[in-house]
């Protein structure tokens, strides 16, 4: 069911743990919908120098959370903000339709931890440009 | 390294074909393949093959062969039971009680009824999993014209108290239907002894073919057909008979009640075995289902702070075949009615672990799975942002 990609990031995932006073923290999901991910930033001159995730999920969630860390180390904030969550799809070689949400919450995790960097420095943080993209039909978990 | 080793722990999502059985069936594929309504010399073959199967069913059951008819499995066994009395009692009236734990056949064929004007009452479970008698009498109306409650249950295991059940809907004069698909061969069975007006079965569960089930109806049950056309199964069930999937049915159902005590204590030790090994490598687990009224082949557990599709996952890399009630595997995003129904919580029923063991496993199996299953839970807690054990992620001011 998962490319072989997605079994790669899942069973080898790159980028698991912390990172020591991160400049940036992001958690998204919901213990009730069976999927949480916890992303944190290294930034140093604007550009994401190390990116950790812990993730509790299935194998897509934690091989999502896996490529798009990897997607955003040595990228500027701008960029790391692009990084969409087809990108991470793409780069994982495609993920079967009902697990599709699993890539938007790792767009939302680095949009989160971006902003807390921002915040952080007294910015303000970058909104969204398109919310409602992120919704897959009946994939919200409304518990 | 050597070969790669399968260990089949899904035992009740599907069986192999035992090899008595499947000896048995070949010659009606090729030799015996007359169509059991023709009249010539061959087709007679078929024809005392497959009252040879119904026998062997009515034993095990403690049926008479007039009351067995086949069909093409659990599901159409269960629709037809609760379809087919619904509609021909629904003068009487349009009531039907079932519970909150039953199989998707029945649950979404009561839900189905549920559009064309009849009421459905789902009996709540214990947290163990246990309907409680005393609710069903109260649910009783008098327009409830059927009481469909399963035998054991598919995920948890739990038996329900069956001839309990089976007195109080005697007693008021309901149809009671069982979907025994998971019990039979576990635990043993008899219609009147239980009062059991109506059984399903699926002989993929006990060791026999897929696509070939059984419907028990009582004697005088008022019951419409499902399936219409030809006058195969005494007019009650259309359609050329699956001469050996019947005949392997037959001898499945011989062979899996012959000794339900010897299968199941030697089922049930090495379950324990496995059980015990679980609760004593890994922390923070969650049995669930009944400690001791449970199928001897079932272990439901849940794991804190995991999901269960990536456990699932690093099993099937490790050869071994379990099944989880999470979400993400049902393609809902819902996890298992059952679970839920029990009253876990909706974040551990997301790390729940079904394995159920069979005929073939050994301990050799088990011990197999005690090496893998604690380094894979722990595999993934360590990456669990949940696991208090870890550092749980960065701390999100």
């Amino acid at each position: 069911m998962y490319s072989d990609k997605v079994m790669d990031h899942f069973k080898n995932p790159r980028n698991v743990g912390e990172i020591e006073n991160p400049d940036g923290v992001g958690e998204v999901g919901n213990p009730v919908c069976g999927d949480i991910m916890n992303i944190c930033l290294k930034i140093e001159n604007n550009v994401i120098t190390d990116a950790k995730f812990k993730t509790f999920g299935c194998g897509a969630a934690i091989a999502s959370s896996s490529m798009a860390t990897e997607l955003i180390r040595g990228k500027t904030l701008e960029e790391a903000w692009e990084v969409s969550n087809k990108a991470v799809a793409d780069a994982l070689e495609g993920l079967p339709p009902v697990k599709m949400h699993c890539s938007v919450l790792a767009e939302e995790g680095i949009h989160k931890a971006i902003n807390d960097y921002r915040k952080k420095q007294g910015l303000e943080p970058w909104v969204e440009k398109n919310p409602h993209s992120h919704e897959h039909e009946d994939m919200t978990c409304d518990h | 390294m050597g070969e790669k080793r399968t260990v089949y722990l899904d035992h009740s999502a599907t069986t192999y074909v035992r090899k008595e059985v499947l000896d048995a069936m070949v010659p009606y594929f090729t030799d015996h393949f007359g169509n059991p309504s023709s009249i010539y010399r061959i087709a007679g073959e078929s024809r005392k093959a497959i009252d040879t199967a119904r026998a062997q069913v009515a034993k095990a059951l403690g049926a008479g062969p007039e009351e067995i008819y086949f069909t093409s499995g659990g599901s159409e066994s269960d629709n037809w039971a609760i379809k087919g009395i619904a509609s021909a009692n629904v003068k009487k009236g349009n009531h039907i009680i079932t519970t909150k734990i039953e199989h998707h056949a029945v649950l979404h064929t009561c839900e189905f009824l549920e559009k064309s004007g009849f009421t459905v009452t789902y009996l709540p479970v214990d947290k163990y999993g246990l309907v409680d008698p005393a609710e069903l009498e109260r649910a009783i109306t008098d327009k409830t014209i059927l009481i469909s409650i399963m035998y054991a249950n598919n995920e948890i295991g739990t038996i329900e108290p069956i001839a309990e059940l089976g007195v109080i809907a005697k007693k008021h004069k309901i149809p009671f239907h069982t979907d025994a698909v998971q019990a039979i061969g576990n635990v043993p069975i008899d219609v009147n002894a239980q009062n059991i007006d109506l059984l399903s079965l699926s002989a993929h569960k006990f060791y026999g073919p897929k696509g070939v089930g059984v419907l028990y109806i009582r004697k005088g049950t008022k019951i419409d057909n499902l399936i219409h056309g030809g006058g195969q199964e005494r007019r009650r069930r259309a359609g050329t008979e699956n001469i050996a999937g019947i005949v392997g049915c037959g001898r499945a159902i011989e062979l899996a009640t012959a000794d339900i005590e010897g299968h199941t204590r030697r089922i049930r030790a090495l379950r324990d075995r496995l059980l015990r090994g679980i609760q004593r490598a890994i922390p923070d687990t969650h049995l669930n289902g009944h400690p001791e009224k449970r199928l001897p082949g079932n272990i439901n557990i849940s794991f804190e702070f995991i999901e269960g599709e990536s456990m699932l996952l690093w099993l099937d890399d490790e050869g071994i075949c379990a099944s989880t009630g999470s979400a993400c595997t049902s393609g809902s995003l819902e996890p298992s009615h059952v679970l839920l129904a029990t009253g876990l919580p909706v974040e551990i029923s997301h790390g729940s672990l079904r394995l159920t063991l069979g005929d073939a496993n050994t301990e050799a199996d088990v011990d197999f799975v005690l090496e893998v299953l604690p380094k894979v839970v722990s595999r993934l807690r360590e990456m669990s942002p949940l696991y208090k054990g870890g550092k749980g992620g960065c701390n999100v001011q």
